[in-house]
């Protein structure tokens, strides 16, 4: 996908730089082939993403349902008004941004630290590497069901130990039944899920950074804790700006986890399968895809907010 | 979004319901949703009872997957009694119906439809030990028919069903229970006999999610998909997506109660050929109540409060797992059953007044007795119901209940053969009476059940139509009853007596009002109306506040109704 920003530009580039005449319908021809090796990658692009998004949009503005054969009629904005009054709407951001601020920073501070660690030369880095991805390589829906069991008030492992090992508890908590505790043990399933996944994209960060700058550094004096602030939280910035991307965009639209775990509960629904139930359980097309829109909104604005606080451009 | 479903669709490893993917792969957009669940629910049983096992803890061997609500539906749309599969003693047409099915079971207790007749040279009185509590899963001696696990009856139609042997039949089937045994079961016999391939596919424990599943597919006018399990509260959204099974099977549904008939017939159409019937029922063991001197199960909720209470506090101390009362608690279509219970037997209506002919429906839940039922629930969790019976659906129900692990229990008639089964830890110490209701209320049940219906978009419908009628035939219904407990719906088989032996609450219960859910004045909008309901109760259970979540589900039903 980056061929076809680069490519045209190029190509401007060249032209600009060689500026004679003769040159130009020879450039022009180049254009032109570039263009048309893209085409078959822009048409995919449109047909897979912009088609679809441009689609919901327009659904967005109507009343269309999935299971009624009439035609949708065109309602303007009524999904919206709608949207903005509807409680369950906003009580599933609360929730959602509430999960994704505890897991990300949760998984961003755990997956640093574990990234140093299995960065650094021990014996049996690679089978340790190697070991710490096997919860992220558990489909999440098998991971989820299991710690479901694991967090019962009646059999779950976690009251026994509690309770009855420890006995720390004086009685069993129905860790995903309760409205206090429900979120926290849900992030907890996803920060033990996909810290090792962070800590991955970390360690690939973390090894690109040359080694002599350490040593350099170790030359002027400059002690561990100067070395990690001052070369490489600044050398990883791309790494953990890409990182922290990636686990936020997850996060928001986090669905598999929850539906497991809580189901269509309502005090615990976030944006994903509130949208997933009105398109998919009361057929409301129209405002599922209200719903849609406003989820991509949000999203925009959380990477419009990483791109710019971590300046991105330089990176 | 894409990158994410992207990645779950790689996760999906084969399982049961592989094939199940395969027939999405010409749906829409929202398959991978329906995938994810469906993998989920796969994985459940295998991966739950390996981890239950790991545990040590209760009995792995109980069905794990998550459930669905058995639904409903209505007989005509009003509180009729004895819809569902009780005896029922409504003069007009059951004299003629209970004739002409008569003829039908006496031929298949005569031995002919049972192939394994021969097999009944079994003691008897090993089958009369079991009858309370028993095992229904043992040999039952019929009038010289043995009903067995492993003997399904032979399919009678199978000269006529034979002209279509060779096509290919994908029968969605059930997996709550002992559903996706049966269906094995039967499924294997019926193309043994005529030669017909049926492709069984396990739907969605929860009524929910089979619900959207069905939508899907007839969306996208799938041919994928030809015979399947309808709800009792799905003709009226289905109807145009169904065939008229009244040219070949009508003079069959006669034979049935005419209420489900009824219920099943739109616009004149028969889109689903009643099945099995359902209603909601209390479990509780004998030997408890006789050790702290109850003399009597509960008749009111207080009393079940009261009696719970007292097993509870003194079974505790051996076992702190013991709970007084368990139900289906979790945010799904089950809960709108049992808090449909609740307020019906409290007085409190039936969340919304259907009005004469569905006319005018009138939204009543939101009313001072729903709130003091609510109250009284909200009341039972964390006392004499764990904390975690706010996320129980059947399965879990039936897991507390028949590992011992609980005195009473809400459930449908199907765990009565689970908890009679060898497996249980309550075989011979439990039974079953009508749910509790507040003095001077009728006892009441929801009503739910399943019917078979045909695909219009199917490209075998007469075999799939051959297969519906042996699988809804007198004689399947009659082994279903006799060893799975599941509620027929032919009157015959219901006063047949080898059904009347294994199910023996039948006719105790037939006085039992049979109360329906809004289907009919919801109309299409019924899914988003009951998830209304069952979000509201659900919250109430987790610590909400009644009266203010009543109110609230009421504007939302009014919004619905209004839409209709």
């Amino acid at each position: 996908m980056s061929q076809q920003i680069v490519e045209p530009k190029r190509s401007t580039l060249l032209r600009t730089r060689s500026g004679g005449k003769r040159t130009t319908t020879q450039e022009q021809a180049k254009t032109r082939l570039a263009w048309l090796f893209l085409l078959p990658t822009l048409a995919i692009v449109a047909f897979v993403a912009i088609w679809p998004l441009v689609q919901t949009v327009y659904q967005s503005f109507t009343d269309a349902r999935l299971a009624s054969g009439d035609e949708p009629r065109f309602i303007g904005l009524e999904n919206y008004r709608l949207l903005l009054q509807d409680r369950d709407f906003l009580n599933s951001i609360l929730v959602t941004v509430q999960f994704t601020l505890i897991t990300v920073v949760f998984e961003f501070a755990l997956g640093l630290l574990i990234a140093l660690v299995i960065n650094s030369n021990f014996k049996g880095r690679g089978l340790m590497r190697t070991a710490m991805l096997v919860p992220w390589a558990i489909p999440t829906v098998v991971s989820a069901q299991m710690w479901k069991w694991m967090y019962n008030d009646t059999f779950g492992v976690i009251n026994d130990f509690l309770v009855d090992k420890v006995g720390i508890l004086s009685r069993p908590i129905a860790f995903i039944a309760e409205r206090n505790t429900s979120i926290p043990a849900i992030a907890a399933v996803d920060i033990w899920k996909t810290t090792p996944f962070v800590a991955l994209l970390l360690l690939a960060g973390l090894q690109v950074i040359p080694g002599d700058v350490y040593e350099a550094a170790t030359i002027d004096g400059a002690n561990k804790l100067q070395q990690f602030l001052r070369i490489t939280l600044p050398l990883l910035r791309p790494a953990i700006l890409v990182t922290l991307i990636f686990r936020t965009l997850d996060s928001l639209r986090v669905f598999d986890v929850f539906y497991v775990m809580f189901g269509n509960r309502q005090n615990t629904q976030t944006m994903a399968i509130y949208n997933q139930q009105n398109i998919v359980e009361f057929s409301d097309l129209g405002y599922g895809s209200a719903i849609s829109v406003a989820i991509f909104l949000i999203i925009g604005i959380f990477v419009v907010a990483y791109v710019t606080f971590l300046k991105v451009e330089e990176v | 979004m894409t990158d994410q479903q992207r990645e779950r669709q790689e996760q999906q490893p084969a399982s049961q319901s592989e094939q199940l993917y395969r027939a999405l792969k010409d749906g829409r957009i929202s398959r991978r949703a329906f995938m994810v669940r469906a993998a989920a629910l796969g994985f459940s049983a295998t991966a739950i009872n390996a981890f239950l096992i790991a545990c040590g803890a209760g009995n792995p061997t109980a069905t794990t997957g998550t459930s669905g609500a058995t639904t409903t539906t209505a007989a005509g749309g009003m509180t009729t009694t004895a819809a569902g599969g009780a005896r029922t003693t409504t003069a007009a047409g059951g004299a003629t119906t209970t004739a002409a099915g008569g003829a039908t079971t006496r031929t298949t207790t005569g031995g002919a439809a049972v192939p394994g007749g021969a097999t009944a040279t079994r003691p008897a009185g090993a089958a009369a030990t079991a009858t309370r509590g028993g095992s229904p899963t043992a040999t039952r001696v019929a009038g010289g028919a043995t009903y067995t696990r492993d003997n399904p009856p032979a399919v009678a139609a199978a000269a006529q069903a034979r002209q279509y042997s060779g096509q290919r039949v994908t029968y969605v089937g059930g997996q709550v229970g002992s559903d996706a045994d049966f269906d094995q079961i039967l499924t294997r016999k019926f193309q043994q006999d005529t030669g017909i391939q049926i492709n069984l596919v396990p739907g969605p424990p929860s009524a929910t999610e089979r619900y959207a599943q069905y939508q899907r597919f007839f969306q996208g006018q799938s041919a994928d998909l030809d015979a399947m399990m309808l709800d009792v509260i799905w003709p009226g959204a289905f109807a145009e997506f169904l065939v008229d099974l009244n040219p070949k099977l009508g003079s069959l549904a006669q034979q049935c109660y005419p209420s489900i008939v009824e219920n099943n017939t739109i616009d004149g159409k028969l889109v689903g050929m009643p099945w099995f019937g359902d209603f909601g029922i209390l479990y509780y063991r004998t030997d408890l109540l006789q050790k702290y001197n109850i003399s009597a199960p509960p008749r009111t909720w207080q009393e079940l409060q009261q009696q719970a209470q007292q097993i509870q506090a003194g079974e505790q101390g051996a076992n702190p797992n013991f709970a007084g009362f368990v139900f289906q608690g979790n945010a799904y279509e089950g809960l709108t059953c049992n808090a449909l219970e609740w307020f019906a037997s409290n007085g409190a209506g039936t969340f919304i007044n259907a009005g004469q002919q569905n006319a005018n429906p009138q939204v009543t839940i939101n009313n001072p007795q729903g709130v003091a039922a609510l109250n009284l629930i909200k009341g039972f969790v964390g006392t004499i119901s764990p904390r975690g019976v706010t996320t129980f659906q059947e399965d879990q129900t039936a897991q507390a209940f028949t590992g011992g692990n609980a005195a009473f229990a809400r459930n449908w008639p199907y765990m009565y053969a689970i908890a009679g089964g060898a497996e249980s830890a309550v075989r011979g110490k439990f039974d079953v009476t009508a749910l509790p209701a507040a003095q001077g209320q009728k006892n009441v049940g929801t009503l739910g059940g399943w019917q078979l219906g045909v695909s219009r978009f199917s490209r075998a419908q007469d075999a799939a139509i051959e297969f519906v009628r042996y699988m809804c035939s007198p004689e399947v219904v009659t082994w279903r009853a006799v060893v799975g407990s599941y509620v027929p719906l032919y009157p015959s088989v219901s006063d047949s007596p080898e059904v009347q032996r294994s199910q023996p609450y039948l006719q105790k219960l037939a006085s039992v009002e049979r109360v329906t859910r809004p289907s009919r004045s919801l109309g299409e909008q019924y899914n988003e109306g009951s998830t209304r309901i069952y979000q509201a109760v659900n919250q109430v259970l987790t610590g909400g506040d009644p009266a203010q979540l009543l109110q609230q589900a009421d504007s939302q039903l009014q919004r619905l109704v209004r839409r209709r």
